[in-house]
């Protein structure tokens, strides 16, 4: 070993001190002979980067993405600045993701009052109102019955509302459109609870009430109930994040997010809707006459081109893949057309995980940049024929102060120079 | 086959079709039935949603006078003077604005019943410490908020009888989308 001693390493002194330590540590085991074979191979010139010359970093109990990373995070809105710094909402960064589901630690957050610190021990679901038999559901007995597995799509009826602002923001795809995120979510349907209570006829509507400090709250429709309606108490195979609604959530697969309750502590079985904060004064959805549309549940037919999009730059003229996701509300996504002309012509993209209702779908479309100025934009259409409309199209149904459901056609202008807008179309 | 046994295959029957039919199935297998019986009493102290009947408001009672103290001490700090606003929500104003391109909505301008104010500010009010606030408190800064928009009098006592009958005067501004219209 004291041959190594002198050695021209290329590694910093810590690095070598380290070395050191692990190659005595390896001569220990295998034999001084090999360890000479590695010093020779070093110093004969061969490619080898410095992490391959040291021993790599030991296990860990929860993988981090890689240091180099760091940049991808969420974008942060608190419009309530550090009055109220966990109100208001955290977008997926979409414009640096790929594929379909969404990293938990990357899902869009909307969040009314911060992110509670619940002890799943103490937490209990109650289930009362118009049925037989009021239960109460430990987050232990709930975890205990059949489990099924489904990917969804969440989406924030307010996701897209940066896109109306007066002039077009110049900031990442995330940051307009990404209040909206798609996981794989497994938990008990919410009939078998309601089944087991004894829902009783007369019953229309469902409170939902988060444990929150808002208490959230909302009136869910018992077709949903009934249908589709998930009592989600995993994402993405562990345990729901606290920003998620730790340790259960509901999942209302296609519709507006904010019914979705986090951290569920009441279901309330009643004849009428509650009407709460959250269904009256917010989530409504004003009209240009003044009177506003109430109870639109279901997410419109939408896409849009995450790569390339807002604040990227294309280096070179030449081919380039348009890439981007679409969902819908209503079920599975049909089509999508690409435009690279402002919506002149439009050609159909390949799409991933089309197969499944309200999941994100991947779209991919080839393009040859010639270096001209060009505007790309998405057009989805479901399976029940619903075609994502035109900006103008969406905007003349609202009033200018509705904020919600915005599900218009979003357009990135590239330009002679490559660099990447967002523009109104 | 006693009629006891037949029920059940008529209901064992119905919840398959219902599972069926539905677009997420259930897990195959028995439920375990897991939900243990909850008390009058337990179920009374988590229900404090209030829909506009007015069904649920506890017993109580608040003045004008009364609420504009408790919003002094605990709301003007971030709803400010008079409900004016800023940094939070402002909770008055905007009354006739809802049909111009720039409309303000307020408890006053957009709210369609006076129980939600009441629901709302128990549950989440104040943002620091909810669920501290009494049930007079509640009623009574009830009573001063629907008092600023001037849809109450200043001699107006808010409590179970006289909330749910404060008409808003955004009362009939919304349109219900559900059922879903016809495409």
């Amino acid at each position: 070993m004291k041959s190594r001693k002198g050695d021209a390493s290329p590694m910093p002194q810590a690095s070598r001190g380290r070395r050191d330590f692990l190659t005595q540590g390896a001569a220990l085991v295998t034999g001084a002979a090999s360890v000479g074979i590695a010093a020779g191979a070093s110093a004969q010139g061969l490619a080898g980067q410095p992490w391959e010359r040291v021993y790599g970093a030991g296990f860990t109990g929860y993988g981090q993405p890689s240091r180099f990373e760091q940049p991808v995070m969420r974008h942060i809105g608190r419009p309530y600045g550090d009055l109220a710094p966990g109100t208001g909402a955290s977008l997926a960064p979409i414009e640096t993701l790929e594929g379909i589901i969404t990293p938990s630690g990357l899902h869009n957050i909307r969040s009314h009052s911060g992110t509670p610190d619940i002890d799943p021990k103490e937490h209990q679901l109650l289930l009362h109102g118009l049925v037989a038999r009021p239960l109460k559901f430990s987050v232990e007995a709930l975890s205990s019955y059949p489990m099924t597995t489904r990917i969804y799509f969440l989406e924030c009826s307010g996701n897209s509302n940066r896109a109306l602002a007066p002039q077009p923001a110049q900031v990442p795809a995330g940051a307009i459109h990404g209040n909206m995120a798609c996981s794989e979510w497994t938990g008990v349907p919410l009939r078998v609870l309601l089944q087991e209570a004894g829902l009783r006829p007369e019953a229309k509507w469902l409170l939902a009430e988060g444990a929150d400090s808002a208490h959230m709250s909302r009136s869910i429709p018992v077709e949903k109930a009934l249908d589709d309606a998930l009592i989600a108490l995993y994402q993405n195979g562990e345990r729901l994040r606290p920003e998620q609604g730790y340790p259960v959530r509901l999942l209302l697969p296609g519709w507006e997010g904010n019914m979705s309750v986090k951290w569920l502590r009441r279901l309330k079985a009643t004849e009428e809707p509650t009407h709460t904060k959250d269904e009256t004064s917010k989530y409504t959805d004003l009209q240009p006459g003044g009177r506003a549309l109430q109870f639109t549940f279901e997410m419109g037919v939408k896409s849009v081109i995450t790569k390339p999009s807002s604040t990227m730059k294309l280096p070179r003229s030449g081919t380039y893949e348009i890439t981007g996701l679409a969902w819908s509300g209503a079920g599975r996504i049909r089509r999508v057309e690409v435009s690279t002309n402002g919506g002149a012509t439009w050609n159909d993209a390949a799409l991933t995980g089309e197969e499944r209702p309200k999941a994100l779908v991947r779209f991919r479309f080839p393009w040859e940049w010639s270096g001209k100025e060009a505007v790309l934009q998405s057009r989805a259409t479901d399976e029940k024929g619903q075609v994502q409309p035109a900006r103008k199209a969406w905007l003349a149904q609202y009033s200018p102060g509705n904020i919600y459901h915005n599900n218009s056609i979003a357009s990135w202008s590239v330009g002679a120079d490559g660099s990447v807008k967002n523009v109104y179309v | 086959m006693f009629t006891s046994e037949r029920n059940a295959i008529v209901i064992a029957i119905g919840a398959a079709a219902l599972a069926a039919c539905a677009s997420l199935p259930s897990a195959p297998g028995k439920p375990p039935a897991l939900g243990t019986a909850v008390s009058a009493e337990e179920i009374a102290r988590f229900d404090i949603s209030i829909p506009p009947s007015g069904a649920g408001l506890p017993a109580g009672s608040g003045t004008v006078k009364q609420g504009a103290q408790v919003y002094a001490a605990k709301c003007l700090a971030c709803h400010g003077e008079k409900g004016a606003g800023k940094p939070a929500d402002a909770l008055v104003g905007g009354i006739g604005s809802l049909a111009t391109p720039k409309p303000v909505r307020t408890v006053g301008s957009y709210w369609p019943y006076a129980t939600t104010l009441f629901d709302y500010t128990r549950r989440a009010m104040p943002i620091t410490n909810p669920l501290s606030l009494t049930d007079d408190e509640v009623y009574a800064v009830s009573a001063y908020v629907l008092f600023l928009n001037g849809i109450i009098g200043e001699d107006a006592v808010m409590n179970a009888q006289t909330l749910p009958r404060v008409k808003m005067p955004n009362r009939d501004g919304f349109i219900s989308d559900w059922p879903p219209r016809k495409l």
